[in-house]
């Protein structure tokens, strides 16, 4: 492992294979139901998967954590305690958790087993991140995306649990964790189900040789004839507001902060995280070979050469931001 | 059934803030008032003097003030101001995890903004000082339900009316909206009292921008018979305020509450108060947000 870990998503075994061989020292994946935050169909893991997949890449020098990141339904908290267990039966490196009430029963039924924060808890203080160190025991806090670059390295000065910083793929507008427009158009919601915009409630329109995009029968966005329609999400949406028609909350564009790499190894950030457990093996062999290389390229003194290791046909709308970690996007 | 008035959302100028707790103070008939500066911690100082006065006049008229934290701080000065609320003796809403620490074990309420969904996360709050809950608004009401049936001692206060609080950002939407950065934001946001609209390209309202925050374009309306709600274990009922006569409002649920009119008295008193939006409450029913209360169900 080099001076930053490389936590790359996996939506399946074979996507683990991929990013492992392609570079990653650590793999983040979820089990197929609503207990974490990619719950899409046909993907994630089952229980004999994960432990094989322990195995696998152990044998690799990776580690396997599981994302239990969504929060538990009420009355029914059963899945998400079970979900716990079976990490903790796998052998996984670590569990990323988000609810209070799925970290108490880490911290109770497996003391032992590393708890990380996850970017679905919203913990951007130091006060935060020491309370759930000091009450749960958590080990690594995965950062909201809200903060930027010099409030990082300011927020890892003040606090003694490991951080992890997202620097590639999706980009969530809101502060993570907090946001329920999706359920509000649409009633599922990535906080209790792990989905946003579900597919369900999503229709493509013709009309008058437009295309509408709709979410829940709320028009999200609208091309012309020809025009290469994007999935309808409601933060990178057009909509009218103050008599004009806008992208109000953000352009469909991806997070790619490979040149702040050496930004947030000064600043002290444990560990660089890969979104997109839902974007295939491709995906991620060529995201975490990237930054595989990049990383090894800073260990050795040299800066990483951004325009060697292309990935902008791999972001959204083909265009990239570093987003909030650089200042000016407030 | 206790009546709230929920936190004040928008940026008001401090003469209007003054009248509309006086006239709370004087009028309406609501047990408990929460105040303080949730949604910006920038715009705080411009209001802090009319909320602190505010707070005496609703005391002096018997009204229980308690006083709600930031949702999102992170400015030292933010951070500072929320660990002096967490000191103080007095009852406070916290809306942050950030809170909870310096609290050290003494009462408060958990504010909707928390992420509680479940009666396993609302127990780590009462192990640690938290007296009253007030749901997320995501929460169906089954969910409530099964909150307060594990924790029966715990108050349960439901979100029951106003434009709903869907989400926070590091960005300001509202000063982007007029082209501005939110560290120069001009306070822009004071331009809308209730949010500015935001509406499809269809003409449909779907959303309000409030400075860093989304809320609703539809206003929550939880008219549910007093049965039902007893039966959910809510014991208190919080109105949010909106610029409209919030008296009207609340005098509407406190006669429904007592049983003195029907759900069709006071879905009418609250489209004659004039709301800034349809009046929804699909989340109540495990619905979209944007649904009327009446819209179908699905498993909670």
């Amino acid at each position: 492992m080099g001076s930053v870990e490389l936590v790359c998503p996996a939506g399946g075994p074979a996507m683990l294979r991929a990013a492992v061989e392609a570079g990653a020292d650590s793999v983040y994946c979820g089990l197929a139901d609503a207990t974490n935050a990619r719950n899409f169909p046909g993907l994630n893991f089952t229980p004999e998967e994960l432990a094989e997949a322990v195995g696998w890449a152990g044998a690799r020098g990776a580690r396997v954590l599981l994302a239990v990141n969504t929060f538990a339904r009420a009355g029914d908290t059963g899945a998400w305690r079970r979900a716990g267990d079976i990490a903790a039966a796998a052998g996984v490196y670590a569990v990323i958790a988000a609810d209070l009430g799925v970290l108490a029963h880490m911290r109770r039924a497996h003391p032992d087993l590393r708890l990380h924060l996850s970017v679905q808890a919203a913990a951007g203080t130091p006060e935060a991140i020491a309370f759930y160190a000091a009450e749960y025991g958590v080990r690594r806090v995965v950062l909201p995306r809200v903060l930027n670059v010099a409030e990082i390295a300011a927020l890892v000065r003040e606090t003694e649990v490991e951080t992890e910083a997202f620097v590639f793929g999706g980009l969530c507008v809101m502060a993570e964790g907090r946001c329920a427009m999706s359920s509000y158009a649409a009633a599922r919601s990535p906080n209790l189900d792990g989905v946003c915009s579900p597919p369900e409630a999503v229709s493509f329109d013709e009309e008058d040789g437009r295309l509408t995009t709709r979410l829940g029968g709320f028009a999200v966005d609208r091309y012309k004839a020809g025009e290469a329609a994007g999935y309808p999400t409601l933060c990178k949406g057009c909509f009218e507001a103050r008599g004009e028609a806008r992208r109000l909350f953000e352009d469909p564009v991806s997070l790619n902060a490979m040149t702040l790499l050496e930004g947030f190894r000064s600043a002290g950030v444990k560990a660089v995280k890969v979104e997109g457990r839902q974007r295939g093996k491709a995906y991620v062999a060529r995201v975490a070979a990237a930054f595989r290389r990049a990383i090894d390229a800073l260990d050795a003194g040299r800066a990483p050469d951004a325009s060697a290791l292309p990935l902008a046909d791999l972001a959204e709308g083909g265009r990239e931001t570093a987003g909030a970690y650089r200042r000016g996007w407030r | 059934m206790e009546l709230t008035l929920g936190p004040l959302y928008f940026n008001w100028p401090a003469e209007k803030i003054a009248a509309f707790y006086a006239r709370i103070a004087d009028e309406a008939p609501v047990e408990r008032v929460y105040l303080g500066e949730v949604v910006c911690g920038k715009r705080a100082p411009l209001y802090e003097h009319a909320l602190a006065e505010a707070a005496e006049r609703l005391v002096r008229a018997g009204k229980t003030v308690v006083w709600s934290g930031l949702a999102m701080p992170s400015t030292p000065r933010e951070r500072r101001l929320m660990a002096e609320m967490a000191a103080e003796d007095a009852l406070v809403e916290v809306n942050d995890i950030s809170m909870l620490a310096a609290r050290a074990g003494r009462p408060f309420v958990a504010g909707p903004l928390l992420n509680v969904y479940n009666e396993a996360a609302a127990a780590e709050l009462t192990a640690r000082g938290c007296t009253r809950l007030c749901a997320n608004v995501e929460l169906p009401l089954a969910s409530v339900a099964a909150i307060a049936r594990a924790l029966p001692g715990l108050e349960m206060e439901l979100f029951a009316f106003g434009r709903l609080p869907l989400a926070l950002a590091g960005r300001c939407h509202h000063a982007k909206a007029h082209g501005l950065h939110k560290d120069a934001c001009q306070y822009v946001c004071g331009e809308d009292t209730d949010g500015m609209a935001v509406l499809t390209l269809d003409g449909e309202g779907l959303f309000a921008v409030n400075g860093v925050q989304t809320l609703s374009f539809g206003v929550q309306a939880a008219t549910l018979d007093a049965a039902e709600l007893r039966r959910t274990g809510v014991t208190a009922l919080r109105l949010s305020p909106q610029d409209m006569d919030m008296v009207a409002v609340a005098a509407a649920f406190r006669s429904f509450a007592d049983g003195d009119s029907a759900t069709d008295d006071l879905r009418r008193a609250l489209l004659d108060a004039g709301p800034c939006g349809p009046l929804v409450g699909g989340y109540l029913r495990g619905a979209a947000g944007a649904a009327p209360l009446e819209a179908g169900m699905r498993d909670a």
